[in-house]
């Protein structure tokens, strides 16, 4: 009986290790759910940001760079109880005890045991002074991070800002699928433009945390670990002195300079005025200066180089010449007198040849090349004749880069305005409009606009005698140093190269003897530029100027667009005239010019637009 | 007998594969509790006794010098001083009611210093001794009401003192004489009771009391008719199925008002982990998840990351088969569980050899201590039973169980190697 009972008695110790060996076998084994569980419970990955990259002008001057800036971080729990000198802290970083006591209870709701941010980005002077003393203070750290400096307060339009992404940007993750809560992208300008390849790639950091989330060190030493691999470096077209002075130049007026070089089609100035300084969007006041700068009546936001649609006015003249002169029409001796009847006119001598017209900017002789480009008797209806005309126009006018994006790298860049056909039938019914209607686009003025960037890349095309490519920023990315083939690719007009030895020697002469001031003209670099007064509804006319130099072998192409600054000989044409001496020379002679264009204010519109 | 030849008896006699198990088994759990506490400072912080791996190391040390005490006392002293122990522990038991300190709402330290002890682990040992010295009386049979209700009341005496001091777990494992009862000729009825009580109670808690009385019931009409008609006892099975049903009954009342409210909720957590994750699920549901997540092979020793930082609470004490299952995988829970098995197995081949009636309950006695903790302390990090606070022998952190488990198994070893001389001594 007894022998059973033993038998008994180990069967049951048995069975019971059974169970669990089997029950151990099934939850270590075959349910794989607490792997991941254990994983949740104990990993946490810690991005390791990447250096940005940084951005240079064309001479390899840094203009953009990355700024370490410190904040200071609280545990709660790490708090000295009681005994911590608040007084003496709060002298250290400059708060008051109330702020004190509202973010340490902030931190508190946060977490005890994790670190939150307790004040932001200190300067380094500010934080050295502040770390020296930090270890007197337990329980609070200091934690690095680097936002964007710039080495020259100026360009923010072109470099544009970063901001911290959005809820809906996150919510895409097909397009923003790399991007983290918190994390800052390039919005606007180069910045956004070039996000991928500034941004480089991010590393992760597995990480042991324990029940309370705190850092237990490396996870198996950091094998499963990616280091984050540096932004390529943007090596910009820009000159970064020639962009200052420009923006010096453009103070209290508003408008845009675009500087081209002719023959790469790189850009190299970017001014949209007013300007702001971008040091204002970076950092800890991002928020406060956006405001501030989106309220302002003068839109300094606004980026007027590639987005402001402007009548061209008479710059467009020299398009007009070249279409007639391709289409046969005109040649160097076609004269018109200037007749005042259709539209009104200056002094300037009497009648005018295809020169003198583009040297004396002739207004009725313009409308009468219009006319002949849009009414060439193709129908016997002149409703149906002004139709035909105009669609063969806009071909000619689409080839030199306008009614449409060119194409720069810059994003939110604007097509201008070119309208269709379509358009006139709508507004004044199909066959019911004639030249008539549209004679205002002779003399740029009427249904057109154009954005300051594509002026600059007329007077590159004028300069280049009928060709361009795509005005850019990019001259290198990384290392590699090769330059994105879209912005090699030579975009031709439908102007035959012939035809605009005529209207370059024009615009020579409208600089050295013609409606450009004559301080405009300089012996030493000679320009050719067209002058451009255009009429707006809001106030005096804007100043309007685009420009080659030198001559032969053209360096530098410019458009300069002052708003409400009058004549364009007087204001547009003398600050052009000064950025190419200032890039063809470096130092600037005529500093009586200088200074006279620094002294004009032509702001006054938008002053009284805010007073009223 | 010179002293010489007498000591050299000893060592002779000694069972020397127990021995190695239980020192195999210390120092793995000693590793244990080093890689639950370890993290990443340097190694000699091992033997500091900041930490429980190396507060763990000294009550090792204390374990030797009660070894070579228990090996150096007469063997006749545990026999002859069975009572007085007993009486003692009891002393001691009443007095923790009086003076002990409250750790963790049980009121079961007894402050000697800065160190403490808890009577009720050694209560256990004095209860083996006291049941083994009143069986081997030859005239005691346990078949007879008289002698079964002397025993209820030896173990029951310290159960109940235990249990007033609000230690449910260490109440618990006295119920384990029941196997040494069993093994003496208690009739199979009692743990057959005790079985059924205990499946009943299950059961009542997974299914609804309505369906499980039907079931009941049908299962005493369909055992009637199987019966043979002449042998068919109705009052019997009636009495038997009013009692069952009875039982169902206060199953239900004595979960939901018997019960303290964390003893609840350890309960109805067994049944569904997810009732109440952050509370009373939080230790079985971190516990499965450390275990589990060691795989067949574990994640090498000391790189466990629940156990370590302190996801499973009490991962060095109640909960240290976690950093075993994590860090040695289920390769590791095999090895434990055989060492266990061997143990068991051992003890029993130990105390069936004995030549005293004594030393063989008392044998039983050891077993019945040592499966009992590991069952509960197995079942409850597995999550097959409620969390019953209970240390694993060897394994667990802890002072009191470490040296009072030691003391335990030792005495039988002693006994074991005298057991030539006994049979002397009893002609």
């Amino acid at each position: 009986m007894f022998d059973s009972r033993v038998a008994i008695v180990r069967f049951v110790f048995f069975f019971v290790g059974f169970v669990f060996l089997v029950r151990l076998f099934y939850i270590q084994i075959i349910d794989e759910t607490y792997k991941g569980a254990a994983d949740m419970n104990a990993l946490k990955k810690v991005p390791d940001n990447a250096y940005r990259g940084l951005i240079y002008d064309r001479k390899g001057r840094l203009i953009v760079n990355n700024q370490v800036v410190f904040d200071i971080t609280v545990i709660p729990r790490e708090l000295k109880k009681g005994g911590m000198d608040t007084i003496g802290f709060c002298n250290l970083v400059g708060i008051t005890m109330e702020e004190f006591r509202e973010k340490i209870r902030d931190a508190k709701i946060y977490s005890r045991v994790k670190a939150s941010a307790f004040i932001r980005q200190l300067s380094q002077e500010e934080a050295a002074r502040i770390i020296e003393h930090l270890n007197e203070y337990p329980g609070f750290y200091t934690t690095t991070r680097t936002v964007r400096a710039y080495e020259y307060p100026c360009m923010a339009h072109a470099i544009g800002y970063m901001g911290e992404i959005s809820r809906g940007q996150l919510d895409n993750k097909e397009k923003y699928g790399y991007y983290q809560m918190g994390d800052y992208l390039g919005i606007t300008g180069i910045e956004g433009q070039y996000e991928r390849q500034l941004r480089g790639r991010r590393g992760t950091k597995f990480i042991m945390v324990d029940v309370h989330g705190v850092d237990k060190g490396p996870f198996k030493n950091g094998i499963y670990d990616t280091s984050a691999s540096k932004g390529q470096d943007l090596y910009s077209t820009v000159d970064i002195m020639l962009q200052q002075y420009g923006e010096k130049l453009m103070v209290n007026k508003a408008g845009s300079i675009v500087a081209i070089e002719p023959s790469t089609g790189e850009i190299l100035a970017f001014i949209s005025a007013p300007i702001y300084d971008p040091g204002l969007l970076t950092g800890r006041n991002f928020g406060k200066n956006y405001k501030v700068l989106q309220k302002d009546s003068t839109k300094p936001l606004f980026n007027r180089a590639m987005m402001a649609m402007y009548p061209p006015g008479s710059i467009f003249k020299t398009l007009q010449a070249l279409t007639a002169m391709q289409m046969g029409l005109i040649d160097s001796n076609t004269t018109y007198p200037c007749n005042k009847s259709i539209v009104n006119c200056h002094a300037h001598p009497n009648p005018c040849n295809l020169r003198q017209a583009i040297q004396w900017s002739c207004n009725p002789y313009f409308v009468q090349v219009y006319r002949r480009i849009i009414n060439q008797n193709k129908a016997a209806s002149t409703f149906v004749d002004t139709r035909i005309g105009y669609e063969r126009w806009l071909e000619y006018i689409r080839s030199f880069g306008l009614g449409a994006k060119l194409g720069i790298d810059l994003p939110a860049e604007q097509k201008g305005i070119l309208k269709k056909v379509a358009y006139f039938d709508k507004v004044y019914g199909q066959n019911r409009w004639k030249f008539s209607n549209i004679y205002s686009m002779s003399i740029g003025q009427g249904e057109l606009g154009l954005l300051p960037v594509q002026m600059a890349n007329l007077a590159c095309i004028l300069a280049n005698k009928g060709w361009y490519k795509v005005p850019h920023f990019e001259r290198g990315l990384g290392d590699s140093g090769k330059v994105n083939p879209v912005f090699q690719e030579v975009h031709r007009t439908m102007i035959d190269p012939q035809h605009y030895t005529l209207i370059r020697q024009g615009m020579r002469l409208a600089v050295s003897n013609g409606t450009a001031w004559s301080k405009v003209d300089m012996k030493s670099i000679p320009i050719c530029g067209k002058t451009g007064t255009a009429q707006t509804s809001s106030g005096k006319d804007h100043s309007v100027f685009t420009c080659f130099a030198p001559m032969d072998n053209p360096k530098i192409a410019i458009a300069c667009f002052v708003e409400n600054a009058g004549f364009g000989g007087f204001t547009a044409a003398p600050i052009a005239s000064l950025m190419v001496e200032k890039y063809l020379n470096d130092t600037i002679q005529r500093k009586n010019l200088e200074k006279h264009m620094l002294d004009q204010d032509y702001m006054s519109a938008y002053r009284n637009k805010t007073a009223r | 007998m010179p002293q010489n030849s007498r000591q050299e008896l000893v060592s002779r006699g000694l069972d020397w594969p127990t021995i190695m198990l239980y020192a195999a088994m210390v120092i793995f759990g000693w590793m244990n509790i080093h890689a639950a506490v370890y993290s990443g400072e340097d190694l000699s912080a091992m033997f500091s006794l900041d930490l429980n791996s190396g507060r763990q190391l000294l009550f090792v040390g204390l374990s030797m010098i009660l070894i070579v005490a228990v090996m150096t006392t007469d063997f006749k002293f545990y026999d002859d001083f069975a009572y007085i122990i007993y009486g003692v522990v009891i002393v001691l038991l009443l007095l923790v009611l009086v003076i002990g300190k409250e750790v963790a709402g049980s009121k079961s330290w007894l402050g000697v210093g800065s160190f403490g002890i808890q009577p009720a682990e050694f209560a256990k040992l004095a209860t083996a001794l006291a049941l083994a010295k009143y069986i081997s009386i030859p005239t005691v049979k346990l078949e007879r009401r008289m002698e079964q209700l002397t025993v209820a009341g030896l173990i029951g005496l310290p159960a109940i003192l235990v249990l007033l001091q609000n230690d449910t777990g260490s109440t618990l494992v006295f119920s384990c004489f029941i196997i040494v009862l069993f093994r003496e000729g208690l009739p199979g009825f009692y743990p057959g009771l005790g079985i059924t009580a205990v499946a009943l109670l299950v059961l009542t808690l997974l299914i609804p009391k309505l369906y499980l009385s039907i079931g009941l019931v049908v299962i005493a009409v369909a055992f009637t008719i199987l019966v043979d008609r002449r042998q068919r006892n109705y009052i019997a099975i009636g009495v038997a199925l009013v009692l069952v049903l009875g039982i169902v009954q206060g199953v239900d009342y004595f979960v939901n008002d018997v019960l303290q409210p964390h003893q609840q909720s350890r309960i109805k957590v067994l049944i569904d982990p997810n009732s109440d994750p952050l509370g009373a699920g939080w230790n079985v549901t971190q516990s499965k998840i450390a275990i589990g997540s060691g795989g067949f092979a574990g994640k090498g020793f000391m790189f466990g990351t629940q156990t370590k930082f302190d996801f499973v609470p009490a991962q060095s004490t109640d909960f240290i088969f976690c950093t075993v299952g994590e860090e040695w995988g289920w390769v590791g829970s095999l090895g434990l569980i055989g060492a266990f098995m061997t143990l068991l197995f051992r003890i029993t081949m130990i105390a069936e050899r004995q030549k005293t009636r004594f030393a063989r309950v008392y044998g039983y006695g050891v077993a019945s201590v040592f499966f009992f903790h590991f069952t509960i302390n197995l079942g409850m990090t597995v999550g097959l039973f409620p969390v019953i606070g209970i240390p694993l022998p060897f394994f667990s952190y802890g002072g009191s169980s470490m040296l009072s488990f030691t003391v335990l198994l030792f005495i039988l070893l002693k006994l074991d190697a005298h057991r030539g001389q006994m049979l002397q001594r009893i002609i």
